[in-house]
């Protein structure tokens, strides 16, 4: 009886089911934005979603090559000194001119907002703001800076009316959610919705959709869940497992492209022991991974194919380098080491390792797509060549904290990890100064450097770089870096991370390599 | 009573302590939250100008003292997430797993209480058989997978109800809730069945067991002599007395619908506290975590303790005051 009730009011309700306007569009996200302060966190799902309502000096594409933004054009006017054009009859969502005194104020609050977990500090430092009228800046830096339009390309600018003495908190509630964005700030309900409405009076192409709502929906299957009942109009993020079966939904789009995410593996390159390395009988032994032989064998020991066929689901491709084809200052020579069992085994023949040695891979699970089925992988395939290698899985919490500094004097304490890294500023010197340059805390090189590598020529050759403003001779030196890095397998790239969008039929993303999700590249057939 | 209700003041008081103590040091040892903070292309001293703001960069034992002290000012500390205090932030989200909480309760009495009554006046009828049958399901059924299932076949198949999220919210005398508003019970529906399931599969047995038992008392039978109809005496007499375990055990299970309902709030997108915990557990915040379950406890004492003072009221034998245990 009371059942029979229960399904009369679902029935009833179905009766009120809206078919959602075709002018609304409604992205799921996979992961929740922590505020609406453009400058509280440095982090993809702050940066993506506020990039509706806030804009950059320079904008940026979907393969991060630099486009014009809030600035038209910008130049070298001294070797340490840019100058930008900024752009005419821009508004700010309540109506007042955007001017120069809104940049400088921006570049003066974005290093410093209250408890910030993860500041902009990096895009701002050591440069100095200046106007020069009232659509024109200048900016100087202490040495030269040539990749300091891709540092102003990571800085959303604010307005100085309503930013000024504005909180965090502010921003949340919309009092200083003001920018010049396509979409203006409507609401924001944590860890519920975000809402945006269009901007009439934006000074680019009219955005198609009137209205936005992000719902954030951390788990993979609700979010496909979610798309596949029409709650949502697309997803970000959609599990490798649940592609093929969407493909093959004539109701759903996918939408694909290579990201910037470089997932590969790293070796102690610094210890004269390493913990995880131990000969075949248990005992303490020298660090294999300082012979340059066996980190060839380990690169050749690996079936990049196979990971990304199999673990992957052919949702990856193979990587030779740190950045995908396209990218600023890469080498055209590398390319994917090849699978050779063989020649994997000569070598840690010559090397000494006949028999082999013991290894443990640690490898974060949860942080990156498949990241501990691809370790597994890389373990079989590592004990088929003869190095016995076990695998331990973490928590992205635990993994991240001892990968950097779980051993004695806050040094790495793995010995053989599985990381991914995403170029920032969109350019190789991204990759190539965190990760391979020695790790040096005062020049602010080899971050992430966690194996510590450590090449003199690297360096020199990457430091020249970024004294060069030629991009010619700049892309030259940072390919010649990457060459000689590589050459001397200072890590081991596995695969570039594939991200898939899915949308309702009709509907399609252009995929960008940075991971955002935008709703004004979303576009209806 | 007072003397009492004092004691019970004290208990309270040591529970939060140690939880707090072994909340806050276990998080610790599981990692350092500020490697899934920051922007991996920070530099060092960013990282540790980062770790100072923080304050994780004291030892632990300081940390600790310095949250008591805040707590004690009713501080618990900022979200390293999200910048506000750790009490704001769960208040934020409160109403929703409130609401939540309640319409899995009024759903397990409105579909427990007369199946498992049905249930217990014609215990050999083939459809008593099929409700207690249902029970031991919902019983052993896990939430997640039941969660997925009723998305699958209500939202996705059937296209009935929205498979994720919160409806729109509206506010009668001081309360916001979804559950105003005719687009907001479609939303609420599926999460609430899901978290209710099994406590409907509990209010049947209890109701069954409790029917079946009182059935065979004297004053039913006395009942029936002097000629009381079935229905008066179902009602009345055996309905009253049934209620006072069903009713005991329900208060303390909506403890349990508000302390446990991450799964339901994790699979249906719930914006609730139980989303945020595991949120806020899986980057290590540290405050959010210690002030939720700090509320939680709370809770539990709360409704423990008018479980208690009700008891007293309902049923005369019951002299708490006295109690020894």
């Amino acid at each position: 009886m009371v059942f029979l009730r229960a399904l009369a009011i679902a029935a009833g309700m179905v009766l009120f089911a809206t078919a959602s306007s075709s002018q609304e569009l409604k992205i799921g996200l996979s992961a929740e934005p922590s505020a609406m302060d453009p400058h509280y966190h440095n982090l993809t799902p702050n940066n993506s979603l506020l990039s509706h309502v806030f804009e950059r000096l320079i904008a940026t594409d979907e393969k991060q090559r630099l486009l014009p933004g809030l600035a038209e054009s910008w130049k070298v006017v001294g070797d340490t000194v840019w100058e930008f054009k900024l752009r005419q009859n821009v508004k700010w969502h309540d109506g007042s001119p955007f001017t120069a005194d809104d940049v400088i104020f921006t570049f003066q609050r974005a290093p410093n907002v209250p408890n910030s977990p993860s500041s902009f500090a990096g895009g701002v430092k050591g440069k100095t703001v200046t106007k020069v009228d009232d659509h024109t800046i200048r900016i100087s830096t202490e040495a030269v800076a040539p990749t300091l339009p891709n540092d102003v390309a990571t800085i959303m600018i604010v307005s100085k009316k309503h930013g000024e003495g504005a909180k965090t908190e502010d921003y949340n509630s919309g009092k200083a959610a003001i920018g010049t964005g396509p979409y203006k700030f409507t609401k924001f309900t944590p860890g519920d919705r975000i809402e945006f409405e269009r901007n009439d009076a934006y000074w680019g192409a009219k955005p198609k959709w009137t209205k936005l709502l992000f719902k954030p929906i951390p788990a993979g299957p609700a979010r496909v869940a979610a798309l596949l009942a029409g709650d949502v109009d697309m997803i970000e993020d959609t599990p490798t497992a649940d592609i093929e079966r969407l493909k093959k939904d004539p109701k759903v789009q996918l939408s694909q492209g290579i990201s910037n995410r470089l997932i590969y593996l790293f070796v102690d390159h610094a210890r004269d022991v390493t913990p995880f390395a131990k000969a075949k009988d248990g005992a303490e032994t020298k660090n294999p991974f300082k012979d340059k032989r066996v980190r060839q064998a380990v690169t050749k020991a690996i079936n990049r194919d196979a990971i990304v066929a199999r673990v992957m689901e052919g949702v990856a491709v193979p990587a030779g380098q740190f950045l995908p084809d396209g990218y600023f200052g890469i080498s055209d020579k590398l390319k994917p080491v090849a699978f050779d069992a063989a020649g994997a085994k000569k070598l840690l023949e010559e090397a000494g390792y006949a028999n082999g040695f013991k290894l443990t891979l640690h490898t974060p699970n949860g942080r990156y797509i498949n990241d501990a089925k691809i370790a597994e992988a890389v373990a079989q395939m590592l004990t088929r060549a003869g190095i016995e290698t076990s695998l331990e899985a973490l928590q992205p919490s635990v993994f991240f904290t001892r990968a950097s500094q779980g051993g004695p004097n806050n040094t790495p304490e793995f010995s053989f990890i599985l990381v991914g890294w995403s170029s920032g500023t969109g350019e190789n010197s991204g990759s190539l100064v965190p990760l391979v340059n020695t790790f040096d805390r005062a020049k602010g090189t080899g971050t992430a450097n966690r194996g510590r590598y450590s090449n003199p020529e690297v360096d020199q050759i990457s430091a020249e770089a970024l004294r060069t403003n030629d991009d010619t001779k700049r892309a030259a030196l940072l390919a010649k870096a990457t060459e000689i890095a590589i050459e001397d397998v200072a890590l081991i790239p596995l695969h570039y991370q594939v991200n898939t969008w899915a949308a309702r039929k009709g509907l399609s993303y252009k995929a960008r390599s940075d991971e955002f999700t935008l709703a004004t590249d979303v576009t209806e057939k | 009573m007072t003397a009492y209700l004092l004691r019970r003041l004290m208990q309270t008081a040591v529970v939060v302590m140690v939880m707090s103590v072994i909340v806050f040091f276990g998080v610790h040892v599981i990692g350092d939250p500020v490697w899934l903070l920051v922007n991996p292309q920070m530099d060092q001293r960013d990282i540790e100008a980062a770790v100072r703001a923080l304050g994780l960069d004291r030892p632990i034992w300081e940390q600790y003292v310095y949250f008591v002290r805040g707590a004690l000012q009713g501080d618990l500390g900022r979200s390293f997430i999200f910048g506000e205090p750790a009490l704001t932030v769960i208040v934020q989200r409160m109403p929703a797993t409130l609401e939540l909480a309640v319409a899995a309760l009024v759903m397990a009495i409105v579909i427990g209480i007369p199946l498992g009554l049905y249930a217990g006046l014609k215990p050999q009828h083939a459809l008593s058989k099929i409700i207690m049958a249902g029970s031991i399901v919902g019983f052993s059924l896990p939430t997640f997978w039941v969660g997925l299932m009723l998305i699958m076949v209500f939202a996705v198949m059937l296209g009935w109800l929205p498979s994720t999220g919160r409806g729109p919210t509206a506010t009668y005398f001081g309360i916001t809730s979804s559950a105003f508003t005719l687009e907001g019970l479609r939303y609420l529906f599926l999460p609430a069945l899901n978290l209710a399931l099994l406590k409907i599969s509990l209010v049947i047995r209890l109701t069954r067991a409790g029917a079946r038992e009182s059935l065979q008392q004297d004053y039913i039978k006395f009942a029936r002599a002097k000629g009381l109809t079935h229905g008066r005496i179902v009602r009345v007499h055996l309905l009253k007395n049934i209620l006072i375990p069903v009713v005991t055990v329900l208060g303390l299970e909506f403890g349990n619908l508000i302390a446990f309902s991450v799964v339901t709030e994790t699979i249906f997108a719930w914006p609730g506290m139980g989303k945020l915990l595991i949120g806020a557990i899986q980057t290590l915040d540290r405050p959010v975590i210690v002030a939720h379950l700090i509320i939680i406890v709370l809770l539990f004492v709360v409704i423990n303790l008018v479980v208690d003072v009700l008891y007293t009221v309902l049923d005369p034998r019951v002299r708490v005051g006295r109690q020894t245990a």
